[in-house]
C-alpha cells in the first residue's frame, strides 16, 4: 500500500504538472460552463443556462480526466518503455494501476469542486441528491477510464493522442453536455444514446434535478463499464 | 542463482532465442555477447519477466523468472527505457527506492552517480548519458541480489563508461549476482568471470574468457593490407591463411614456429609489403568472437 500511496502521489503531482493535462480536465469544462452560462446562444431547452450544464459540465470533467488524460499520458508512458519498467518492480502491474486510479480519483474530486464552485458563483441550484450524483461520477470515471485504457493499451501513442481528442470532441457535441439531446436529430440522437457519454450527462442531470434517474442510463453506463473493462484487460500491452 | 535451460523464443517465422541453456552462479558476472539481432535482449527481457519464453526453464532465485516473489530482489536496466518526461531525477529515484523495504540512499547514488546537478532537471532535459545513469541508478537502488544489464554503457561518453563500470566492481564485491550484454569486446574480456556468446539466437560459445581465447592451440595472426592474397600466401607457406576480420589474417593448423613467421615475413618482404603487426599469443577474445560469430 506505501508503494501505490508513493506512486499515486507522484502520478498526482505529474498530472497537476503537465499544463496540457490542466487544460483538458479543468480549463476547458470551466470554460464551456462560464462562457455558454453567461453567453445566452445554446440551445437548451427551457429553464437557466446553468442549471442545464453544470450536470453536462462534470460529466464532460470525468470524460477529460479519465480518458483523455489518463489515455493520453498511460499511451505515452507505454511507449516510453515507463508501465514496463514499473511492472518489473516490487510495485507490480496490479499497483501501477491502483495508484493511476487512486491519482484519478483525486483529480476528478479537483474536477467536481472547480465545477460545482464556479456553477455556484454563476447561480446554479442544485436541488437533487448529491450521493447519487457521486455515485454516477464514479460509475462514469469506471467507464470512461476503461475506455481511455483500451484506447491506450493498443494504439500508437500519437493515433491514441488523436482518438482520445477526436472522442472528447464527439462526446462533448452528442453528449447532451452542452446541446440539448432535443435539438438533435433523432437519428444521431439513438446514436447518442448508444454511447456512454449521454447516459452520464442525463442521468447527472436527473439526479441533481431532483427527478428519477432513467433505468436506461444505468444499463447504457453498465454495460460500457463491463465491456470496456473485460475489452481493456483482454487487449491491454504494457510496451 | 540464474538457470536457463532449453529456452526458445519466436517472433513469427523467426526463432529469436533457439534452444538456449545456461547457469549463473551465485556473485558471478556473466556477460552476454553477440551481434545485434543475436538475441542477447530477448534473453534478457525473459529473465526480467518482461517477455514470455515459448519453450524451455528460467529460473531466477529459486523462482520462476518474473515472479512477483522475487522482484524486490531483481534490479533491471532495460536497454531501452524512458521514465516520466516530466519527473525531476530525484524524485524518480525517491520514487523508485520507495517501492523497497531497505533501499540505497537516493540522495547517495545521485552523488555517486554524478546526477547531483541535474537532481531538480525534468527527465525529458536529461542528457543520454545522464538518462542511462538514472537508469542504472534505479536498478541497483532496492539493494537486489540479482542485476540485470542490458548494454549499460551505450550512450554514455568515456567517463560515465568508467563510472558505470566501477559500480559494476562495486556490486561484485558486495557478492550481487550480475549479467550484462554488452558489445564491446574489451570490457567484457576486463570484467567478465564468464561469457555467453549468442548468434542467431544459439548459443555458440559458453566459458571463462581465458578458456575461450586460450584453450586451444595458439596461431600466427597477422594484419596487413585489406587485399593480401591469401591463397598466394598460403601456397608459400604450405598452410591455410583465413581472413579473421578486416585486414587480420590468421594461419589456420599450423603451430607457429619461428620458420613459420619467417616464412610469412619473407613473403610480405618479397611484395614490398608491410606486416604492422604479428602476434603468436592466445587469441583475444574479439578475434574469437568473429571467428564464431561469422
Amino acid at each position: 500500500m506505501k508503494r501505490v500511496l508513493a506512486q499515486a502521489k507522484v502520478e498526482l503531482i505529474l498530472t497537476l504538472r503537465r499544463g496540457e493535462s490542466m487544460l483538458v480536465t479543468i480549463g476547458i469544462p470551466v470554460g464551456i460552463l462560464a462562457f455558454f452560462s453567461l453567453v445566452d446562444v445554446l440551445p437548451h431547452g427551457s429553464g437557466k443556462a446553468v442549471d442545464f450544464l453544470v450536470p453536462g459540465v462534470l460529466a464532460l470533467s470525468v470524460i477529460s480526466s479519465a480518458m483523455t488524460s489518463l489515455g493520453i499520458a498511460t499511451g505515452f508512458e507505454r511507449h516510453a518503455g515507463v508501465l514496463r519498467r514499473l511492472g518489473t518492480t516490487p510495485l507490480g502491474r496490479g499497483g501501477l494501476l491502483a495508484a493511476k486510479c487512486i491519482a484519478l480519483l483525486a483529480t476528478v474530486v479537483v474536477q467536481v469542486i472547480a465545477v460545482v464552485v464556479v456553477g455556484y458563483l454563476l447561480g446554479w441550484k442544485p436541488h437533487g441528491d448529491p450521493l447519487l450524483a457521486a455515485g454516477l461520477v464514479v460509475l462514469g470515471v469506471l467507464v470512461f477510464a476503461a475506455l481511455g485504457f483500451l484506447l491506450a493499451g493498443r494504439l500508437r501513442a500519437e493515433t491514441n493522442l488523436a482518438a482520445a481528442n477526436g472522442l472528447f470532441l464527439v462526446f462533448l457535441l452528442l453528449g447532451g453536455i452542452v446541446v440539448s439531446m432535443s435539438k438533435l436529430p433523432s437519428g444521431i440522437a439513438s446514436f447518442s444514446r448508444a454511447l456512454p457519454a449521454e447516459p452520464l450527462a442525463t442521468s447527472l442531470r436527473d439526479a441533481l434535478g431532483g427527478s428519477a434517474v432513467p433505468i436506461r442510463a444505468l444499463v447504457t453506463l453498465a454495460i460500457w463499464a463491463v465491456a470496456t473493462s473485460l475489452v481493456a484487460v483482454a487487449t491491454f500491452r504494457w510496451d | 542463482m540464474i538457470h536457463v535451460s532449453s529456452l526458445t523464443k519466436r517472433y513469427g517465422a523467426l526463432v529469436a532465442v533457439d534452444d538456449v541453456s545456461f547457469d549463473v552462479a551465485p556473485g558471478e558476472l556473466f556477460v552476454l555477447l553477440g551481434p545485434n539481432g543475436a538475441g542477447k535482449t530477448t534473453t534478457v527481457e525473459i529473465l526480467e519477466g518482461l517477455r514470455k519464453a515459448d519453450d524451455g526453464t528460467t529460473i531466477v532465485l529459486d523462482a520462476p523468472a518474473g515472479s512477483r516473489a522475487i522482484s524486490s530482489s531483481v534490479g533491471v536496466m532495460p536497454q531501452e527505457s524512458d521514465l516520466y518526461a516530466g519527473i525531476k531525477t530525484a524524485e524518480a529515484l525517491r520514487l523508485f527506492a520507495s517501492f523497497y523495504d531497505d533501499p540505497e540512499d537516493p540522495d547517495a547514488l545521485m552523488e555517486r552517480f554524478d546526477l547531483d546537478r541535474v537532481r531538480k532537471t525534468n527527465y525529458r532535459r536529461l542528457s543520454g548519458g545522464e538518462k542511462r545513469r538514472l537508469s542504472l541508478a534505479i536498478a541497483i537502488v532496492g539493494r537486489p541480489k540479482v542485476v540485470f544489464l542490458d548494454e549499460p554503457t551505450a550512450g554514455m561518453d568515456v567517463e560515465g563508461r568508467a563510472t558505470t563500470w566501477s559500480i559494476v566492481d562495486e556490486l561484485k564485491q558486495r557478492g550481487t549476482t550480475i549479467m550484462l550484454t554488452t558489445h564491446l569486446l574489451d570490457e567484457a574480456e576486463r570484467v567478465a568471470d564468464r561469457v555467453g556468446i549468442l548468434h542467431r539466437g544459439k548459443l555458440v560459445a559458453l566459458g571463462s574468457p581465458s578458456q575461450l581465447t586460450s584453450g586451444r592451440s595458439t596461431e600466427l595472426t597477422f594484419s596487413g593490407d585489406a587485399d593480401v592474397d591469401t591463397e598466394a600466401l598460403g601456397a608459400a607457406i604450405g598452410a591455410r591463411v583465413a581472413r579473421a576480420a578486416k585486414g587480420v589474417y590468421r594461419v589456420a593448423n599450423m603451430p607457429p614456429t619461428p620458420r613459420l613467421v619467417s616464412d610469412v615475413t619473407k613473403w610480405f618482404a618479397s611484395r614490398d609489403l608491410l606486416v604492422r603487426r604479428l602476434d603468436v599469443g592466445p587469441r583475444s577474445l574479439e578475434e574469437f568472437y568473429l571467428e564464431v560469430t561469422r
